[in-house]
């Protein structure tokens, strides 16, 4: 038989409908495949006899002809989903031994279409990295490397669990989460497809929180199909979160087929940023020429206030970080450094609990939120946010989506940037406005660099347009016809 | 604006994370960095700018005063200290605290 | 202004005490704040909590719609600014019983801006006091700290709990003001039905804000509204009584006054109230700078109604106190006094209502405050546990004013209803008991005639002293047996005895 895990998830369905294999077959293969991939640090925990048991349900189901959309389909899960008698720990020491009595929504609604969960994937702790070097369980390896070396490369972060699985196919597809490009960003460094959804688009009920005004779950998936077929799965409206929109979810798939003809496509120049690397560029430029092959039109368009998006975002994420994860205090769950004075208590574990990025996050955002600076950082940023999120409202009057690059550069290798808070801070810069405006952006694997590593284009769609940005990534994606795959050294 | 080593140690607690006196200089470096770099925002003009706090554009949603089941109800003690690292009764326990 | 009345004499002069109240009132709701948690009071340990409640990771608030309408209601019992876009902020603290860091509150735009009420100190004396806010915002948990020696055991049942916080203006002069005024809320409280007042369970509870300066400055500063003018204050936190609010006042004052005058400063502190001495002390566990670093709530978006929604909770207010009083003292005559005192507790007001509709209000009034809340006060019972119902005294009222029985006999009758014959219709009563006042003149002459022949000297007494009159009246009755008409008797014996 041939190898299971190379089909798509759009594959598998027909394959698992036409019973030309089985849903326990699958699973046996996907697990087979992660237990041997162990050096990529890609899970956290595998669940094999909960996804076995899944997957027997499952075949059990498509026998008696009540198939569901995902009926059988192998998912990795990144760790900041609460997932119902499974440890979760957001790759925090602090959560050590937490299991939550109760699933995420996202995660439920993926359950109940008849996904299979094969474990849990690793990633920055509390998704406040883009490298995953941050994570309490050590780095995840990018599959990939550069030619004729040996160099561990970054997967990105903070989903890096997620794009190293998808990439090097240790899960069908996997969830992730996108704070300020947690899931373009590692999407574009492993050649996978990731999707951050409108700001309300996917529930963040039994998300464990970074910063509530920013965070979005989405896919990450092998192609922008099997990227669609999850997404119309993961979202929907939901009563338990506030910021949840009431909307009906439609089929994503079926935007897969729109073509770009007559669309509008823009192209911000002041993503061109100084210094940038020139194969980026040549692979964006590359990007816009075939969509306008395709009959889009390309358009510049101008974006001012960019370069004041990631200043904004290490204000208003840090601030709120630091107020949500006041509730790691040792009190209810997770680790506890004994000490006989409460105030001691709550320090040390802390300070045990939470890794460095973590801490300095928490200290900026309890700087900028405190009595006196307030309104010079928290307030200055949250307006200049608003005059961000206004100005790309007002090109998407003018355009009907925006194209840029995912990432300022490819993979880079493990403690290349992670001495330097700011330089780390930077592998958001083109992905951070879609967080503060709201609105959705989908990576595509572009090409491969000089070296051989992936690259990736970013489409920016206004709030709700994801079906526009489907189309458009779709269209993208098959004149590119990127096909290259890792080479399997980590087995 | 930057930060001194009192500010430093001040917000390390009001976070409450213990750090001691050999991280502070460091801390100081890496935040003052941060906030450097944050200082450009001053540039922007704001002037009648409302702050946004959310993308979202709708009104609060509201739920009925009915008992709810489940995650978001009560009557479930032995989950809600299930994970606790010390309780009794279905008390969590914890350091004496002094009023 | 009764200036002088609230001069507190030091040893270096005259001071004044002001003191403001922040008043936590639990909103009586079946459910919490932003959980479908039981909001109910003497759950086991953690019973009456939701994994919200609990700030289990990943966990989100959803605003419980009728603790809206119940803020709303009071911001117009209260006579206050309803506002249709408010914002829920975080208040970031650590403590155990605050489970996520964080309390959900309302900082900078509350539900409910500025309003004022009247509150009633005595017989002729009423005061406007001012309300700065109201908003709404989650409880605490408890942590109880005498389980064992080393450790607090914490208890989240009430953490979530929706409360409005009611913040009064520095208005208030003296101890009996600042008491006056919480007990004044409490009424509208419960009139509108948004909070139980049970202060024994904690549903309201006051933060009492006490400072004290020099004879004449609270003068400029209600003119300047320059807080310069007044001294430092002190909160003493969570006081559970109306007694208690006037001990702290009290004893701050007091306290301030002899910490000034012998040249030391006041801190600006919480305090603690120790219930058994009546002292406040510092609290040690001080909230280090009180940098609670307030922002709006991410999970939560603006809270924004429409006027109607306002205009529709109006239309279902129910009558408040002070319309209340203002209409018995129209509708049955009663003074502005005996109105508040009836009003003060709506079911006292229900029951007086009850009794006096379609009767004399005064005489209604005098039996209802004085023979009924005498019989209340020394039995310790509650109006609605009244072993005389509203009915059965209005049936003696209607004997007393159709003249079938004397005030004397309703007394004896009165009695009788707490006793021998309890629950009966005093009508049946009259009729077993053959307490009928007598009105037969002829009757009534016959024992005048009998008690003037049976006494001359008191007869020849009475010619100069009119005043002995009395006692003739007094021996009619008793040769009656009470039932005779006390003012027929009068007349009688008058033309008899020629007094004028
Ligand atoms: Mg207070
Ligand atoms: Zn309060």
């Amino acid at each position: 038989m041939t190898d299971l895990t190379t089909k798509t998830i759009a594959e598998l369905r027909e394959g698992l409908g036409k019973r030309e294999f089985s849903a326990v077959e699958v699973t046996d293969a996907y697990l087979q495949r992660a237990e041997s991939a162990a050096a990529l640090n890609a899970y956290v925990r595998l669940t094999p006899e909960k996804a076995k048991a899944q997957a027997e349900l499952s075949d059990q189901r498509i026998a008696d002809a009540e198939a569901r959309p995902l009926e059988g389909i192998p998912l990795g899960i990144k760790d900041l989903f609460c997932t119902e008698g499974i440890e979760t720990n957001a790759a925090s020491h602090i959560l050590d031994g937490f299991v939550p009595p109760y699933e995420s929504t996202v995660s439920a609604n993926l359950l109940a279409d008849g996904a299979v969960f094969l474990g849990k994937l690793n990633l920055d702790e509390f998704a406040m990295g883009s490298s995953n070097e941050t994570s309490y369980y050590g780095p995840v390896i990018n599959p990939w490397r550069r030619e004729g070396e040996d160099t561990k490369l970054t997967p990105g972060g903070s989903s890096g669990g997620s794009s190293a699985a998808v990439a090097a196919r240790l899960c069908a597809g996997a969830t992730a989460t996108d704070t300020g490009g947690s899931i373009r960003q590692p999407a574009s460094l492993t050649g996978t497809v990731g999707i951050k959804p409108t700001y309300g688009r996917c529930s963040r009920w039994g998300i464990v929180a970074f910063a509530s005004s920013l965070d979005q779950a989405g896919p990450i998936a092998r192609d922008v199909r099997d990227a669609a077929i999850l997404l119309t799965s993961m979202a929907g409206h939901d009563p338990k979160d506030s910021t949840s929109i009431d909307r009906p979810v439609p089929d994503y798939e079926k935007a897969l087929e729109g073509g770009v003809k007559g669309l509008k496509i823009g192209i911000p120049k002041e993503y061109r940023l100084d210094g940038m690397n020139a194969e980026i560029d040549a692979i964006w430029q590359k990007g816009a020429d075939l969509l306008k092959a395709q009959g889009a039109e390309i358009v510049e368009v101008s974006l001012p206030l960019t370069k004041y998006a990631l200043p904004v975002y290490y204000i208003v994420a840090p601030a709120e970080a630091s107020s949500n994860l006041a509730r790691y205090d040792g009190v209810k769950y997770g680790l506890r450094v004994h000490d006989d004075n409460i105030d001691e208590m709550y320090s040390k574990t802390r300070a045990a609990g939470f890794g460095k990025e973590v801490q300095r996050r928490l200290m900026i955002g309890t700087y900028v939120l405190s009595a006196g600076y307030y309104d010079a950082y928290y307030l200055r940023a949250q307006r200049v946010r608003k005059k961000i999120a206004d100005e790309m409202a007002k090109v998407f009057e003018e355009v009907d989506l925006l194209l840029t690059p995912s990432s300022p550069s490819a993979a880079f290798g493990l403690g290349e940037k992670s001495s330097d808070p700011l330089e780390m801070y930077l592998n958001d810069v083109f992905t951070v406005t879609a967080n503060l405006a709201g609105v959705p952006g989908i990576s595509v694997p572009a090409g491969l660099d000089a070296q051989g590593l992936p690259l990736g284009l970013q489409l920016i769609a206004p709030a709700f347009g994801e079906e526009t940005m489907l189309r458009g990534a779709a269209a993208l994606e098959e004149a590119i016809g990127f096909d290259a795959q890792p080479t399997e050294w980590w087995k | 604006m930057s930060l001194s080593e009192s500010d430093v140690k001040k917000v390390a607690k009001l976070a409450r994370i213990a750090i001691s006196d050999d991280d502070v200089p460091h801390l100081m470096n890496e935040l003052n960095g941060i906030l450097g770099w944050i200082e450009q925002l001053q540039e922007v003009d704001v002037e009648g700018v409302e702050a946004m706090t959310s993308s979202v554009d709708v009104a609060l949603p509201m739920r009925e005063d009915v008992l709810a089941e489940g995650y978001t109800g009560g009557g479930q003690p032995e989950k809600i200290v299930a994970n606790a690292p010390k309780t009794e009764d279905h008390f969590f326990v914890v350091p004496k605290v002094v009023e | 202004m009764s200036e002088n009345r609230n001069l507190l004499r030091g040893e270096t002069g005259d001071w004044e005490v002001v003191v403001g109240l922040e008043v936590h009132a639990q909103v009586l709701s079946v459910t919490k704040l932003f959980s479908g948690a039981s909001a109910a009071y003497g759950a086991g340990p953690n019973e009456n909590v939701s994994l919200v409640d609990a700030a289990m990771p990943g966990m989100l608030p959803v605003l419980n719609k009728y603790c809206v309408e119940q803020a709303i209601k009071t911001g117009l019992g209260l006579n206050a600014k309803v506002n249709t876009w408010s914002r829920f902020d975080r208040k970031n603290y650590f403590y155990p019983d605050l489970p996520q860091g964080y309390q959900i509150s309302q900082y900078k735009d509350p539900i409910v801006g500025e309003g004022e009420i009247e509150v009633e100190l005595d017989a002729d004396r009423t005061i406007k006091v001012g309300i700065e806010r109201l908003h709404l915002e989650q409880d605490a948990g408890k942590s109880i700290h005498d389980l064992s020696p080393k450790e607090s055991y914490v208890d989240l049942n009430r953490s979530g709990v929706a409360l409005m916080e009611i913040v009064s203006k520095p208005e208030l002069r003296s101890a009996e003001e600042a008491a006056a005024y919480f007990s004044k809320l409490r009424t509208i409280l419960r009139y509108l039905g948004t909070c139980d007042g049970n202060m024994d369970q904690g549903s309201m509870r006051a933060d009492v804000n006490v400072s004290v300066c020099r004879a004449g400055n609270y003068e400029k500063f209600r003119e300047t509204g320059d807080f310069s003018y007044l001294g430092t204050r002190t909160e003493t936190k969570n006081i559970n009584s109306i007694r208690f609010v006037r001990q702290v006042v009290d004893y701050e004052a007091r306290r301030q006054i002899q910490v000034l005058e012998s040249g030391g400063e006041i801190d600006q502190e919480t305090r603690l109230f120790n219930v058994k001495t009546g002292e406040t002390r510092t609290m040690r566990s001080k909230e280090d700078a009180h940098d609670y670093r307030y922002f709006p709530d991410p999970d939560l978006l603006p809270l924004t109604f429409s006027e109607e929604f306002v205009e529709e909770i109006r239309a279902r207010l129910p009558e408040l106190p002070d319309a209340k009083k203002h209409r018995f003292m129209e509708e049955y005559g009663l003074s502005g006094y005996d109105a508040a005192v009836l009003v003060a507790d709506k079911d006292k007001a229900d029951y007086f209502e009850k009794v006096a509709k379609g009767r004399d209000g005064k005489l209604a009034s005098s039996w209802v405050t004085t023979e009924l809340f005498g019989l209340l006060n020394k039995e310790g019972r509650e109006i609605t546990d009244s072993p005389i119902s509203a009915e059965q005294l209005g049936s003696l009222i209607d004997l007393i004013q159709d003249k079938t029985i004397s005030g004397k006999i309703a007394k004896q009758i009165f009695e009788l209803m707490l006793d021998e014959d309890a629950g009966k219709d005093p009508k049946d009563i009259v009729e077993e008991r053959g307490l009928k006042q007598v009105t037969d003149t002829g009757a009534l002459e016959a024992a005048a005639d009998k008690i003037i022949a049976a006494n001359p000297e008191q007869v020849a007494k009475v010619k100069d002293k009119p005043k002995a009159l009395g006692w003739f009246v007094g021996q009619v009755m008793k040769e009656t047996g009470g039932k005779a008409n006390p003012q027929a008797v009068n007349e009688i014996l008058k033309k008899k005895l020629g007094v004028e």
